[in-house]
């Protein structure tokens, strides 16, 4: 015992003068795909290479974006065998996105969830859904122990049942951005929460830190056919995502900051879902907030969410 | 200075419905929402005006049925006792019915237009108007954007869908649909 007690501890090797444990591995790769080609790197190798070295999205120089954007395309374009238009539209100065839904009017049709899935290249086969759709009984109201998202009546809505579609809340004081040990998820100014896909390491705490089970994560390869690929993609929003890292409603980010409505709003038969600025007086949005009778989900547990429920009749 | 304002009225009206039609394309926000705009739009004496006040859909005629015009001349006898009209025998009203018949809503001189109870004639495109008689609060919050669909831009040109764009006016209630197929089950994704 005495022995085992007074054997030196193992102790990590000390990182080498003056460079990072991030910087010596780069070069140690670099230096390993260096010696794999003779005559130096092709341009594929220098893709390969940036995509390895790539820095977090809010430490890119707008050269770099570029660099990165100009890559993801060809990536995506020999990947899907078209051309994919890849953004980063910054936040439009002087707006915070809000979202409202009637759950008076809402008949549970999943439009929103199909519309969703086409516009934000979500993975059919493996099947992603950033919108759920919980069906529940108007004698209880809003019971989420006992919702039903598997419903598959002939018409809807069901006699007897409301229907609450759920998504990222977007909320203003975010648990998933708390407990990314990456930060690879945060609040943009308008604020939309959003993931960087390159920078996630699929650890999923943020999904079990959402108490909204918004989140998705992608255990497979995500399949879009490539006919259904939408092509006009953001950075931070529908570009097509790996396997292993998390993903989630953006607001439709390409869409609203060209000053679009998100894709479910415009899809929804009923006109149940609003949108608009919350900073705007005259929005949509405000006057739903100002005048009809609103409440957020899981209020007691100060998430602050900018999507609001409320009954327009 | 009534002629100037329809005018102004008619070519800002002409302005948002081009601009509904167009893709948008924004730099930035634009502030003064739907209300501010429908505000000015139904500023005093521009009401009264036949120009259309909102940028809405094209109302949704059955193919074929209008112009009213086509059938139905200026000058035909016009019984105005309610009864059952044979040739529409495909409307079956269901919209207070036991009070009101066809032209309460429709002109009986001008068949294509319809009319307000105090015999203004307006547009199709205007029904909103005429439904807002009755729906008083239900029209107020259409113009606010809360009830109703708006598609477009949020912060600029939207096209509103008019009233009977979901609401049959002959039988309003809006009828159930098929819903799409329910999520897979988590067992059954692979």
């Amino acid at each position: 015992m005495s022995d085992h007690a007074s054997a030196p501890m193992p102790v990590p090797a000390p990182p080498a003068e003056g460079y990072s444990r991030r910087e010596a591995l780069v070069m140690g790769l670099f230096a390993l795909a260096a010696a794999a080609t003779t005559a130096g790197c092709s341009a594929a190798d220098k893709l390969a290479y940036e995509e390895f070295v790539q820095k977090h999205f809010k430490d890119l120089s707008p050269e770099e974006l570029k660099d990165r954007l100009a890559g993801m395309e060809k990536r995506y374009a020999e990947q899907y065998g078209k051309s994919v238009q890849v953004s980063a539209t910054p936040p439009i100065p002087g707006t915070r996105f809000g979202y409202a839904l009637d759950l008076s009017r809402c008949i549970g049709c999943r439009k929103c969830v199909y519309g969703c899935v086409e516009e934000n290249n979500q993975s059919r086969d493996p099947q992603t859904h950033w919108i759920t759709v919980l069906e529940m009984d108007k004698e209880t109201g809003v019971n989420l122990q006992h919702a039903d998202a598997y419903y598959d009546h002939e018409t809807v809505p069901a006699p007897g049942k409301f229907y609450m579609p759920v998504a990222c809340q977007h909320c203003d004081n975010p648990p998933c951005v708390k407990v990314c040990p990456v930060q690879a998820t945060w609040m943009e100014p308008d604020g939309i929460v959003v993931i960087d896909y390159d920078w996630c390491i699929g650890c999923r705490c943020c999904i079990s830190a959402c108490p909204y089970g918004a989140r998705r994560f992608n255990w497979g390869k995500p399949g879009i056919p490539t006919d259904e690929l939408n092509p006009v993609t953001e950075y931070l929003g529908n570009r097509p995502r790996a396997r292993g890292v998390v993903e989630k409603c953006s607001f439709c980010l390409q869409r609203v900051r060209k000053g679009l409505y998100p894709k479910c709003v415009e899809v929804c038969p009923v006109g149940a879902r609003k949108f608009g600025n919350l900073l705007d007086p005259d929005s949509e949005i405000r006057y739903i907030l100002e005048n009809k009778r609103v409440f957020i989900l899981k209020e007691e547990l100060n998430t602050q969410p900018k999507f609001f429920y409320y009954y327009g009749l | 200075m009534r002629i100037v304002r329809l005018a102004v009225a008619g070519a800002s009206a002409a302005l948002l419905l081009t601009a509904a039609c167009r893709p948008v394309q924004e730099s930035g926000p634009r502030y003064g929402g739907a209300l501010e705009r429908a505000g000015k739009a139904t500023a005093p004496g521009v009401a009264k005006s036949t120009a259309a006040l909102f940028p809405v859909a094209p109302p949704p005629f059955s193919e074929g049925a209008f112009p009213c015009s086509e059938c139905h001349g200026l000058t035909d006898k016009v019984d105005r006792t309610p009864h059952v009209v044979e040739f529409h025998d495909e409307i079956v009203l269901r919209h207070d019915e036991k009070n009101r018949w066809c032209l309460d809503c429709h002109d009986a001189v001008n068949r294509d237009k319809l009319h307000l109870a105090d015999g203004r004639l307006i547009d199709f495109t205007e029904s909103y108007r005429l439904c807002g008689q009755c729906h008083g609060p239900t029209l107020r919050n259409w113009e606010a954007g809360e009830h109703g669909k708006r598609t477009g831009s949020w912060s600029g040109a939207k096209q509103y869908l008019l009233c009977a764009s979901c609401h049959s006016p002959h039988s309003p209630r809006f009828k159930p649909l098929k819903p799409l197929q329910p999520p897979l089950r988590q067992e059954a994704i692979r």
